[in-house]
């Protein structure tokens, strides 16, 4: 039996973690589908049908500007996908490399470190982006810029409080008796040793900038039009709230499921990748 | 010729009640091929002593005095110095094997790894050479297994590996801090043959430290006794063994179960506990616990006193002492 099978097998029967994938899947097949088809074209217009309730023809009905809703909603998957993409990776990039040399060198360097990104998490991460937004001016890179930079410390945290655990064990010692420098141990022992908890933060992170996302975008501060946005869509139901309250409800239980979808594998990979959890199960 | 001379080595350690004197001015000197053995309690500077030398010492730890290794002063070294020594010239071997290996690199990388950082070795010169390590320090069938992971050998075979890899560069000191503390009675001998085995093939230079007396009898030619960071007594084996002389040292053999001894017999004991570091007091480290202490006892670190050519204590009151034992 190789590791693999196990851990396959493991993951299907640990409840949360397959309800989990099951609803990323579904938003990343969204996501990939709506690149070569959706319904109706996301932008298309068509005002003499505006508001339409569900139908053959519009599943989900069309808005105030007689856009195809379920289009939009699929559009609006792929919008969110790389909002989350390049925004972890920012703060995984960044935040992990801040936190494990932190961890490695100690000292001045690691309390500058720290107490940098303990001033940038003292402020809400939604009230920073839009600070950043404000500043730079709305817009996708602006916001997918300002979500990563709050996900720097983040990650930074996370990846010393690690690494710092792993720095105490004996291996490093053994490590550095056998004449390897502080770089060398952390490639080479750290890092691999906690890599599972920052894929669990990645996984995490990654629900909350979907969030983030919606959030900036419905304050108007995110994705401007044409692009397809959750966010967006719900700024733009707001206004018809009692005539077509659907129109908030799609993109909301959309928003609400790939965020639950991404917290359970969080949850349940955080569970499968411990080896002492993994023993028991 | 002398490989390795430590002198007036001190070690403080900053703790929450102030600083705290961990090792206070060891110093000893250790030739090539000679075994050395250190003996003391738990907190007693033992191992201090060793990480202040291959400068590993923890945060907020300091030190001071000198330890020439091949003529070099290890203290005055930079740390990129220090990693071409670890490891290449000095292998260190540890208490815990269960966890002094990473779990996530397969044994013959580990090896491997130290022979491709100090003698640039390709990957496979290295893994041949991990092989040939394996099958030295005894893990049967060291070809098949030398892409097995830790977690699929027995504690005594992970100290086997150690092992293989503190040797990989053949180095001209070998540092065994209680290797088998953390081994089954039965194991702790045949690590203990298998390294003194290796120590005479190599020619290499041992220092052993155990809080076991009866493994420091059995396996080094001289030995140190430390408390409280101070080194109270160092002498040929034999002699410590025939003759302590320190009252610390008297105490120690005196504590030893007997064999033979009556039912029932009492373990005698040394009276009170061992000070925390940062109480320890100014003069002999050993005075509060001394059954011959008088007040300049607590005056100064007390100066080696001869006993025979080879065999020497810190004690002003050793003349009663060696009277009362």
């Amino acid at each position: 039996m190789t590791a693999e099978a196990s851990f396959e097998r493991r993951a299907l029967h640990h409840p949360s973690f397959a309800i989990g994938s099951a609803l990323v899947l579904l938003l990343l097949a969204t996501a990939a589908i709506s690149l070569a088809w959706t319904p109706w074209p996301p932008s298309e217009l068509d005002i003499p049908h505006k508001l339409a309730l569900p139908s053959a023809a519009h599943v989900f009905g069309t808005d105030s500007l007689g856009r195809d809703v379920a289009s939009l909603i699929m559009a609006g998957a792929r919008n969110s996908i790389l909002v989350g993409v390049i925004a972890v990776a920012i703060g995984l990039v960044a935040g992990t490399a801040i936190g494990a040399i932190a961890a490695a060198s100690k000292g001045w360097v690691e309390e500058v470190a720290m107490r940098i990104s303990d001033f940038t998490f003292a402020f809400p991460a939604i009230l920073s982006a839009i600070m950043l937004t404000a500043l730079l001016g709305p817009g996708i890179v602006n916001s997918i810029v300002a979500i990563g930079i709050f996900n720097i410390p983040v990650f930074a945290r996370v990846t010393r409080a690690s690494a710092n655990a792993v720095w105490t064990r004996e291996f490093i010692l053994a490590a550095r008796v056998a004449g390897k420098n502080r770089a060398q141990i952390t490639i080479e022992h750290v890092l691999p040793n906690i890599l599972p908890v920052i894929i669990v933060q990645a996984t995490i992170q990654f629900a909350t900038a979907i969030l983030a996302e919606a959030a900036l975008s419905y304050l108007g501060l995110g994705t401007q039009p044409p692009q397809a946005s959750w966010g967006r869509m719900l700024n733009e139901a707001q206004n018809l709230m009692f005539q077509a309250p659907r129109l908030a409800i799609y993109p909301g239980i959309a928003i609400a499921l790939s965020v639950l979808g991404l917290n359970l594998v969080g949850d349940g990979l955080r569970d499968l990748l411990d080896p002492r959890l993994a023993r028991r199960r | 010729m002398t490989l390795l001379e430590v002198d007036d080595l001190s070690v403080v350690l900053s703790t929450a009640r102030g600083p705290a004197k961990a090792v206070r001015k060891v110093s000893f000197a250790l030739a090539r091929g000679e075994t050395l053995g250190v003996v003391g309690e738990s907190g007693s500077g033992k191992s201090m002593t060793v990480l202040a030398m291959l400068g590993l010492l923890p945060e907020g730890a300091r030190a001071a005095g000198q330890a020439r290794f091949e003529g070099r002063d290890l203290l005055s070294l930079d740390e990129a110095e220090l990693c071409r020594v670890r490891g290449d010239r000095i292998g260190v071997v540890f208490q815990e094997p269960m966890t002094a290996l990473n779990p996530l690199h397969s044994v013959g990388r580990q090896v491997a790894e130290t022979l491709m950082l100090h003698r640039g070795m390709s990957a496979g010169a290295s893994r041949r050479e991990a092989i040939r390590l394996l099958d030295r320090v005894g893990i049967p069938q060291a070809a098949r297994r030398v892409d097995a992971y830790p977690h699929q050998f027995s504690g005594g075979q992970r100290q086997r590996v150690t092992i293989a890899i503190a040797l990989a560069c053949g180095p001209d000191l070998l540092i065994a801090d209680e290797p088998t503390t953390a081994l089954d009675v039965t194991i702790q001998r045949q690590i203990l043959d298998l390294i003194a085995g290796l120590v005479e093939e190599d020619k290499m230079a041992l220092i052993l430290i155990s809080h076991d007396l009866g493994v420091i009898a059995e396996n080094v030619g001289r030995t140190l006794v430390m408390y409280g960071g101070a080194l109270v007594e160092e002498g040929s084996t034999s002699e410590v063994f025939a003759r302590p002389s320190h009252p610390y040292t008297q105490g120690l053999f005196r504590a030893r179960p007997r064999l033979g001894a009556g039912r029932g017999t009492r373990l005698s004991t040394i009276k009170g506990a061992v000070p925390e570091l940062a109480d320890i007091p100014p003069g002999c480290p050993f005075a509060g616990r001394c059954p011959l202490s008088i007040p300049a006892c607590d005056a100064a670190l007390p100066a080696s006193v001869p006993i025979s050519a080879s065999h020497a204590a810190r004690c002003i009151r050793l003349d009663v002492a060696l009277g009362s034992a």
